[in-house]
Parts: C-alpha cells; structure tokens; sequence
C-alpha cells in the first residue's frame, strides 16, 4: 500500500499534499497518510471527507504519529 | 438649498471632527456585501467621500467625511444598487453574523440567513432606552463573540450515535477536542455528554454516518454589552430552532422596553442584574419552553477596575 507521508507538514498544505496524491490514484485505491498529532490528525481526515474520499480507520503509531487509511473516491 | 433631514432620523449618520462633515454608516447585514453594491459603494465614496472608507468593528463600510449638504445625493445613489444606511441610537443595530454553514466547514447553522431576516424584520426598530444589538455565530467558536450582544446566539449541534453504523476507526475520539469521547472497550466510541460542547466535530469527521446531529439550533446569551463596565451575557436558551430568531428577540425586547420603562437609557444586561435572571427566563419559557434553560445566573460583569459601577 502507498504510504503519503505529511509529517511535519502543517495545514492546510497537508491537505492539498494529499488531495493531490489521491488525484494521482484511480476510484477505489487505498493509501495511508501519515500525519502529525494535534491540529492536522483533526482536520485533514474531516477535509478529506468532504472531498468525497472515504475514511476507513486511524491507527497510532508507536512515536506518536497517525496512520490514516483513506479509499479514493468518485473524481 | 433644502436638506433633507429625513435622512438622519434612523441614524447612521454621524458627526465628524470637521466642520460639516459626516460618517455615513451602512447597512450591511451578517456582513455579507454582494460586489455589484460593493461597487456603488466604491463610486458614492470617492464621488463624495475622502480617500477611504472605513471598515467597523460591526462589520458595516463607513463612508467618511461626507458633507451634509450631500446626505440626500449619496442615499439616492446608493439606492440604485439596493444599499442602505445603517442606524445608530436606541434602536436595534445590524446584526452581525460569521460566514456560518454555508462555506465554513465549522459551520453548524445558517448565521446568514438569521442575519438577513432579523435585519429585514427588526432592523431599526426603537428600544425606547438604549442600543440593542444582535449577532450571530456558526459554532462553538463563537468568532462573532455571541455573549458580548444583547442577544447572542451561537449554533450547536448534540451529537448521537447510532453504533450499528460505527466501524470502530476512533476518528470521533481523537476529533474531539473537549475529550467528550473515549474509545471505550472493543473500541466503542463512548460519550460522556458533561464535556461535549455540542460542536458537531465528530458528526462532521465521521466517515460512516454513526455520529448524527440529534438536535441542530441556537444556544442564545442575553444581557452583554461591552465599553464603559462590560458584562458578559449568559445563557438563556440551548437549541432554539433557526426558525424562531425573530419572535424569540421580539419577546426580549418587548420585556426589556416594559421592565426598562421610567429608567431612561439603560442596557438590557443592566435590566437582568437588577430583576435577576428569573423573570425573563419564565417570559421567555411561555412561549419557548423546549429551548429556554431551567436556570441561568445574570450577566456576568468585567470588574476592569476603572470606574465603579452604581
Ligand atoms: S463561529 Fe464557527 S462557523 Fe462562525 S466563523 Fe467562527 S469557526 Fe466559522
Ligand atoms: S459534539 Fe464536539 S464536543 Fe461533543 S462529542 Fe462531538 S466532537 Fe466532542
Ligand atoms: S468516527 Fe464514526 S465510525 Fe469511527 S469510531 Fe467514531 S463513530 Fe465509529
């Protein structure tokens, strides 16, 4: 699976990092995103959804990271 | 040359430092300002202004240093582009309102709307007393400062949840800043309704729909003012329906115009700390009795120190 990595990114360009990862993919695809504690575990998955991708879970990594599962969805 | 002093009854037309020069207030509720007027504007004000406008706290566009000699002219023209003057003195003010649901994602309830209806139905109406002033908030946020009005109302939202639909992905728990929700064993979602400040960050984060808005309305705070011994407004209703704002302020303010009556220019907050919260609150509750709280305390003053209240 393709792991977009936006630690040490800050909003909203974590975001529009990873909205433009997903445009690379096809309807369907899953990838994790690896974000950073605090404001952008709160915000990115939220704004992700309401781009019409689907969330489909949130694991915390052993340094405090978060591992976000996200499926493409319809363009 | 005849002046039409009609113009200057309402307010919105205010004195300036230099010799026949005024600030002309306008009327822009919930701050919202379609371009085509915004244009009119830009053209009255360099035609009969000076070489800005200003900006108010209130979210209203001054026109400086008009001369009172161009009231009647500068009112018709901003007419043509469906502008109006705001007002001033003991009447209730524009309301003020944040962007609310319509693009901001924090949004929870139709702050434009509400401003718009308010201003169309009660704009400009005489308290009899003193200033009243309205405003409007999407969200728990409260960038509009709900408590710091008359009448303040902020949107919420009680979240519930429907666990069938839940796929234990704890974006909920992590989403909820005041901790509200705790994953709880079997990585259920479990909420404690004490925290919860009825933000609806976790219906909107949610990716299956398990967390919905139960209840959606206004939690209104009446009584604050700032300026010369500030006071803060609390709590009055949770969850009014969007759809009551005008009849809920119509009420408060035919109280406060019956209880300020013989005591001149008194603000509504100063009413409420002189009756104490009680009488309002029954007021209110015959008419609203789902949305009024069955206890609030009286609006709470800034003691800044300067200047003793009597
Ligand atoms: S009060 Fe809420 S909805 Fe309104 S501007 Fe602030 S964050 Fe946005
Ligand atoms: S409404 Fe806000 S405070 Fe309440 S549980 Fe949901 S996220 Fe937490
Ligand atoms: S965000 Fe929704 S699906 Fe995920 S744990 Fe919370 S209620 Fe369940």
């Amino acid at each position: 699976m393709t792991t977009i990595d936006l630690r040490g990114v800050c909003c909203p360009i974590n975001f529009v990092k990873a909205k433009l990862a997903l445009e690379e993919l096809t309807t369907g695809d899953v990838v994790e995103i690896l974000l950073d504690d605090g404001e952008p575990v709160k915000n990115v998955p939220r704004s992700l959804k309401g781009e019409g991708h689907k969330l489909l879970g949130l694991k915390e990594t052993a340094e405090g990271h978060y591992l976000l599962t996200v499926e493409k969805g319809e363009e | 040359m005849t002046i039409d002093l009609n113009n200057l009854k309402a307010g919105g037309f205010i004195k300036e430092r230099g010799k026949d020069l005024f600030t002309v207030r306008l009327r822009v509720p919930g701050g919202r300002m379609a371009i085509p007027r915004l244009k009119k504007i830009a053209e009255v004000a360099e035609k009969y202004g000076g070489e800005f406008v200003h900006l108010s706290v209130r979210q209203s566009i001054e026109l400086i240093n008009i001369n009172f000699k161009h009231f009647a002219a500068v009112v018709e023209e901003l007419g043509e582009a469906s502008q109006k003057v705001a007002s001033c003195g003991a009447r209730v003010r524009v309301p003020v309102a944040c962007g609310g649901c319509e693009y901001n994602p924090n949004g929870l309830v139709d702050t434009q709307k509400s401003a718009l209806e308010v201003d169309q139905k009660l704009f400009g109406a005489p308290t009899g007393h003193h200033k009243f002033k309205v405003a409007f908030a999407g969200c728990p946020f409260d960038c509009p400062k709900s408590a710091t009005n008359d009448v303040g109302f902020q949107g919420a939202v009680v979240p519930k949840l429907d666990p069938a639909a839940c796929i234990r992905c704890g974006l909920c728990a992590k989403n909820c800043t005041p901790g509200a929700i705790i994953m709880g064993e079997g990585s259920k979602p479990l909420l404690d309704p004490h925290p919860c400040i009825w933000c609806g960050d976790c219906v909107k984060v949610c990716p299956t729909g398990a967390w919905e808005a139960k209840r959606t309305g206004y939690n209104v705070r009446i009584g604050g003012k700032w300026g010369r011994n500030p006071t803060v407004g609390t709590l009055f209703a949770t969850l009014l329906p969007q759809e009551d704002v005008v009849e809920f302020i119509t009420r408060v303010l035919a109280w406060y115009k019956d209880k300020a009556e013989g005591l001149g220019r008194i603000r509504l907050g100063d009413i409420i700390i002189k009756e104490g919260p009680q009488p309002l609150l029954e007021y209110l509750r015959e008419k609203f009795p789902a949305s009024v709280v069955a206890e609030t305390i009286p609006p709470q003053i800034i003691d800044n120190q300067i200047g003793a209240r009597r």
